[in-house]
């Protein structure tokens, strides 16, 4: 069952822009694309708890995708299509455990206790009554299942695209550069431990609740940064795992209007992302942010991550995206990189230094450390990180060090920098970036 | 309720050189241990303390050898078999459990289809 039928439905190729917009009516095949793309994770979340079990939960809802298909073209498209799919997948589970009462006592079922303070009696423990109004919070608990700490990182992202996002294993597999069969077997390994270990479909109590939150933005923040700088191959982005990120943090805020982080991170993505576009010329070349041309910055992105970042700083006692968002919100409204508010940019990385000792976060300070007191200041900041040794292997140490050098005229030790980061760099536009660097610096070669 | 074993692995030699007082003062925390776990809603099953592993005894394939079966610096030293609601109240009873020369590893009991 770990198997990629979803990516054997007509889902997500080219539906994502002004989905049924320019038609009269959209085509069965479009509608149940469409779905895929918005409702999957409303389907599954609330099939599992019908289901008891992820897996059998996948199953039915997959079913219901290829029913819908047929239905809609027959019928017409229903009026909520996520109500539709949800009612075809859920009755399926039912049957299904009806009618194979051995499955019903083989599965280890789901646990979903009540917590105290939940709605005592809402749902019986199956939550087996039919066509009832779907709670809101499934779709969370689902997600907040898939980023249990008990799994590890790697599998709490690929459920996550699995189960929230409905991915076929073999496109998550190709996002993360491992074989299909070793992500399948990550993900089965991973809903196992969850019935196995018995790891509770629910979203956390209160006192749980700030940690557990940092994990689930934790994880859809490394989805966007694999898609936004992809870990190899020819292109630098990767807009489909950028696209899919963007849509979970738009969800989570939808979900928990009321939590800064999910705000601050919602900002972070839009800021970041609204240069998009710029980090690439036209014939493929990267564009560090000095060189891009912020005339071309998605200005509508800005305004809402602007926005976000004063409520979610309003809050008092920002978080770590909070900050980070800030960051980049001080970045988008600069007129060049020269001119930009350095000062304020560094204090910012002191706040979130201090928040999260990440050597990446100490890394990043020392670039801007020597934008405000120049280059000589950022190489002192990166000597005591190489010293510290926990950034050995990342490539964009090297890479600043680099630059900072061939600020300062130091081409030798500039070139030998180069060539560190692009023995760890695999990304082919970054590659060539760094080739290009290399080759100015030593001219002669 | 499900079961979870919560296996106690710490360093021997910490234990080899402990004062009287500290060794006190664990045999305190596990009693301490046991109405802690009581409050949260789980109760304990059972629970042993080992012998260090110097006592143990391999077999494999009929062979017997001295020693345990991996020699690492932290070694099981003690169990409690516990019954909690699922893994996260498994977890907020094995943060409870005392280790202060090592840590804990919970596992899930395997429950058997007709049993």
């Amino acid at each position: 069952m770990t198997g990629s039928t979803a990516g054997g439905l007509p889902a997500d190729s080219g539906t994502s822009t002004g989905s049924g917009a320019g038609k009269d009516r959209p085509t069965a095949a479009d509608a149940v694309a469409d779905a895929h793309r918005r409702e999957w994770a409303f389907v599954l979340a609330a099939t599992a708890r019908v289901a008891g079990d992820l897996d059998l939960a996948e199953e039915c809802v997959q079913d219901a995708y290829v029913a819908a298909l047929q239905a809609w073209s027959q019928q017409g498209v229903p009026r909520n299509p996520g109500a539709w799919l949800t009612t075809t997948a859920r009755r399926r589970a039912i049957d299904l455990l009806r009618r194979d009462t051995t499955l019903r006592r083989k599965l280890p079922l789901l646990v979903e206790p009540g917590p105290p303070d939940d709605q005592a009696g809402a749902d019986g423990p199956a939550g087996a009554e039919e066509g009832s109004g779907v709670i809101p919070d499934d779709r969370l608990r689902l997600i907040f299942t898939c980023c249990h700490p008990a799994l590890a990182r790697e599998a709490q992202v690929a459920l996550t695209l699995r189960l929230v996002c409905g991915l076929s294993t073999a496109d998550i597999a190709q996002a993360f550069l491992v074989s299909e069969p070793t992500m399948a077997a990550r993900v089965t390994r991973a809903k196992k431990k969850i019935s196995g270990a018995r790891i509770a479909y629910r979203v956390p109590e209160a006192a749980q609740l700030p940690d557990r939150l940092d994990a689930v933005l934790t994880v859809v923040h490394l989805l966007y940064t694999t898609g936004h700088t992809a870990p190899g191959g020819g292109r630098l982005v990767r807009d489909d795992l950028v696209d899919r990120a963007l849509g979970l943090a738009r969800m989570l805020l939808l979900l928990m209007p009321d939590e800064p982080e999910v705000r601050g991170l919602l900002a972070l993505l839009l800021l970041t992302d609204a240069r998009r576009a710029t980090r690439c010329a036209p014939d493929g070349r990267l564009l560090l942010l000095e060189d891009q041309d912020r005339a071309q910055w998605d200005r509508p992105a800005i305004a809402e991550g602007t926005a976000l970042v004063r409520d979610a700083l309003r809050s008092g006692r920002p978080g770590r995206f909070a900050l980070q968002a800030a960051i980049a919100a001080v970045h988008a409204q600069a007129p060049t990189y020269r001119d930009t508010d350095w000062r304020q940019i560094l204090g910012l990385y002191d706040l979130l230094g201090r928040k999260w000792t990440s050597p990446v976060v100490a890394l990043n300070r020392a670039v801007a450390l020597a934008m405000a007191d120049g280059p000589e200041a950022g190489l002192a900041a990166i000597a005591d990180l190489e010293h510290d040794g926990r950034l050995a292997g990342y490539r964009y140490l090297p890479a600043a060090k680099a630059d900072l050098l061939r600020r300062l005229g130091r081409a030798q030790e500039a070139a030998q920098a180069y060539r560190c980061a692009l023995e760890l760099t695999a990304n082919q536009p970054e590659r060539d970036f760094l080739s290009r660097r290399l080759a100015e610096v030593q001219p002669g070669r | 309720m499900a079961e979870y074993l919560i296996l106690i692995n710490e360093d021997e030699s910490s234990y080899a050189t402990a004062s009287p007082d500290v060794l006190q003062q664990v045999m305190e925390a596990h009693n301490r241990f046991a109405k802690q776990v009581e409050e949260t809603g789980g109760s304990i099953v059972s629970g042993r303390a080992l012998q260090p592993t110097s006592t143990a005894t391999s077999i494999r394939d009929d062979v017997i050898t001295d020693g345990p079966f991996a020699e690492t610096k932290e070694a099981l030293g003690g169990f409690y078999l516990v019954e909690a609601r699922d893994l996260d109240h498994a977890l907020e009873i094995g943060k409870l459990c005392p280790a202060q020369f090592g840590g804990v590893e919970v596992r899930p009991i395997m429950v058997f289809d007709g049993m």
